[in-house]
């Protein structure tokens, strides 16, 4: 057992209202600056969509990720050592500028200045790149709130299995759904950016599980571009340097949350320590598909068991960041209550950053048509009624999710390796959540039904109260759990402080260089 | 005259390299390949795949024939015409590769802006040099062999530190001229874009896939025992 420790992250799309303000934050903070405008480390997807950039997610075009050989091993699908050598003077699987979108600010500057005229100034959109006037034709979430629109719902890639006849359900007037997907680097356990980096300036920080890319060593050889299947690692055409997501290092070294967690309104973001065994990585990034992640979640460890503290210490892991595993917000959603899936792990990068699946759009009036007392919604005046979003009061328990007006199949595609039974069990188990609250604060609903659900989902009622607070109550120390980085260590392995007593600072260890 | 172009020249062109390239490589940040092919990839797809092939070919030619001369010589006859009939082919695929480049860099508004003066004028060399590079080899047949005789001597003698420039004296003019461009170039290096060929990723073919980086040794620092050893200085103090 070779434990090492990584910080993870727990998103809950049912709480995640579409507004943004963690890619605004993110935004100030990190890719404020030419060559960056059109990078988003952090961004927010409408789904069914084809997000950011332009359908990601199909690795036809793209060929980003892992794939698994006939001989059980994985190698890259776009990369590795000798394609990426091979396509060094010109990578074939590069995303463009357009396939994100051309950067683009408006000439406010002519509202002020333009001469008087019987029309109004305007301010004509100008490209970041160029400097001259452009039509806008993309943007970073230009298909926000799009559902049902040709030309970004419906070319969705994960629609890929679903029938013509189950698509067109989907988009029908008044069936529509839509939820919203925030994404940031996953900081893979199986990373193929680091892999497919020539320059190996692409590593993941042993401490913590930060995957960064060293500015100083990249070359711009452009491979973990493509190399990424979520399309987090960027390439600055200015600086001709490679960038992606940091995890707000800086932040979580001293025990602050990052930027776009912390700023969360909706608060569905956690953070936390997991533990994992290094070991079984390949294992598990090789393992067959439908396997992968029932696999995924075995690679992480009991931070309670002794023999995994026990290996944790003789590996180096300090105690405070031991704690911060068995506290962690992380291990109680995606090990311990089993309601958090990684999205798209069919890419073979063992990500780490899991999703809560949006029960709304799933489940919302989805019963106008089988109110047990045949009423219906009203066709004309559309009245609604609240009775029709999470009806819990039908005797049939968890009747509803068969009937569910979002596909199963197609919430599947993106988080369970279209394994839909696994998809049904976690949809069953945030309505159980509600049947429980509903018998515990409304009380119409009587505790053997209540009791009937949380046994059929394998929940306590200890656990239903612990998902509960965590999911509504939850504060922030709460919600992210974060052990300080210990950078004394680090100080004392670099020098003798007596030897450096008197001047400045505490100097600094050479290899490896650190920050931008 | 000769003195200075061939005899000082040289020196002042690797003194720069080298002096440029160390430091530019300490100053860290600089080293890339600066691809442009984010703003515009179709047009690179075929200049860019020309000009690599074409000049890393080229390249390797010329520095076979300054090291292993001795494989050059037995050449003769008609394997003479094949190699300097595959030297022209090369030489050209370079310089097609080279002008739609540069016709690609100024004629993109993208990529415009992300070029500087010492792209333009290292742009240019190349294109010089190898025009004169394809004269050459039209103008003075046989160059793989008279390159042994009178240019690798020149060039070992200068490596050597004792330069002797009465080989590249009695050369035609035009070869002359490449040999001024060729340490023009040298010299010039280290303030292009030209710096990413002395990092190409060949160790990528060796290192496992994935990198991890320790901010301290995991399996030593909990030692109490362990005393102030493997411990240096820090750079700052």
């Amino acid at each position: 057992m070779n434990v090492r420790a990584q910080m993870s992250m727990v998103f809950h799309l049912d709480k995640c209202l579409g507004c943004h303000t963690c890619t605004v934050a993110c935004k100030n903070i990190w890719t404020d600056r030419k060559g960056a405008e059109y990078m988003w480390w952090n961004n927010v997807e409408t789904k069914p969509g084809t997000g950011y950039p332009t359908k990601w997610e199909d690795q036809e075009i793209y060929k980003g990720g892992w794939e698994r050989t006939k001989s059980g091993k994985i190698k890259l699908r776009g990369a590795g050592k000798l394609k990426g050598l091979m396509n060094i003077f010109h990578n074939p699987n590069l995303p463009v500028i357009d396939d994100y979108y051309e950067p683009f600010t408006y000439k406010y500057l002519d509202l002020i200045e333009a001469p008087q005229t019987d029309e109004q100034p305007t301010a004509r959109p100008i490209s970041l790149i160029t400097g001259k006037p452009i039509d806008i034709k993309m943007g970073p979430n230009w298909d926000d709130d799009l559902s049902g629109t040709p030309d970004f719902a419906r070319k969705d890639v994960n629609l890929k299995n679903l029938t013509p006849a189950e698509q067109e359900a989907m988009f029908q007037l008044e069936q529509m759904a839509f939820y919203y997907l925030p994404r940031i680097c996953n900081h893979c356990i199986n990373p193929a950016c680091v892999a497919s980096c020539p320059s190996g300036a692409i590593y993941k920080r042993g401490e913590d599980g930060v995957v960064l890319i060293d500015q100083s060593v990249c070359r711009g050889w452009r491979m973990c571009i493509t190399a990424c299947p979520y399309k987090k690692a960027y390439y600055n055409w200015n600086t001709g340097k490679s960038e992606k997501c940091l995890l707000c290092y800086p932040r979580i070294e001293s025990g602050q949350a990052p930027a776009c967690m912390h700023s969360c309104v909706g608060r569905i973001r956690y953070l936390g320590t997991l533990l994992y065994d290094a070991d079984k990585i390949e294992e598990v990034a090789s393992s067959e598909e439908k396997d992968l992640i029932a696999n995924q979640m075995d690679i992480y460890l009991d931070p309670n068991d002794p023999e995994v503290i026990k290996a944790a210490k003789a590996n180096g892991i300090a105690d405070s960041t031991i704690k911060a595993a068995q506290k962690s917000p992380i291990y109680k959603f995606v090990k311990e209550w089993k309601i958090a899936l990684p999205l798209h792990a069919e890419f073979r990068t063992v990500p780490n950053l899991f999703y809560v699946p949006p029960l709304l759009p799933v489940m919302a009036s989805v019963t106008q048509n089988n109110k047990s007392d045949g009423s219906e919604l009203n066709p004309i005046s559309k009245h609604w009624s609240d009775e029709w979003l999470y009806d819990t009061s039908i005797d049939e328990i968890f009747g509803t999710i068969e009937q569910a007006r979002f596909p199963i199949k197609y919430m599947a595609n993106l988080f369970s390796v279209g394994d839909t039974e696994l998809m049904t069990e976690k949809l069953k188990k945030l309505m159980a959540i509600r049947i429980y609250r509903r018998y515990k604060t409304v009380g119409d609903i009587s505790k053997e039904k209540s009791d009937r659900a949380l046994a059929e989902v394998n929940l306590s009622e200890e656990d239903a109260e612990g998902l509960y607070r965590l999911t509504s109550l939850a504060k922030f120390d709460e919600r992210f759990v974060i052990p300080a980085a210990h950078r004394e260590q680090a100080i004392e392995m670099a020098e003798s402080t007596a030897d450096v007593k008197g001047s400045t600072g505490m100097g600094f260890r050479e290899p490896p260089v650190r920050g931008l | 005259m000769n003195l200075l172009l061939f005899g000082a020249l040289p020196y002042m062109a690797l003194a720069l390299f080298i002096a440029g390239t160390i430091y530019r490589y300490k100053t860290g940040f600089k080293y890339s390949s600066l691809s442009s092919q984010l703003l515009e990839t179709d047009r690179l797809f075929s200049a860019s795949l020309a000009f690599h092939i074409g000049i890393i070919t080229i390249f390797l030619g010329h520095l076979i024939g300054f090291l292993a001369p001795s494989l050059f010589i037995p050449i003769g006859g008609s394997s003479l015409v094949i190699v300097e009939t595959i030297g022209v082919m090369f030489g050209v695929l370079a310089l097609i590769g080279m002008v739609l480049l540069f016709y690609r860099r100024v004629t993109n508004d993208r990529v415009k802006m992300v070029t500087n003066k010492m792209d333009i004028i290292i742009e240019i060399l190349l294109m010089v040099q190898f025009i004169i590079g394809i004269l050459i080899a039209i103008d003075m047949h046989w160059g793989s062999q008279w390159y042994l005789s009178n240019m690798v001597p020149y060039l070992h003698s200068i490596f050597s530190f004792q330069p002797d420039i009465s080989g590249i004296s009695v050369m035609k003019p035009l070869a002359q001229v490449h040999v001024v461009i060729a340490f023009l170039i040298i010299g010039l290096v280290p303030f292009t874009r030209l710096v990413h060929f002395l990092v190409a990723p060949f160790h990528y073919i060796l290192r496992p896939f994935q990198v991890v980086r320790w901010y301290w040794n995991p399996k030593t620092i909990n030692d109490a025992n362990r005393q102030w050893q493997d411990v240096k200085r820090p750079k700052n103090n």
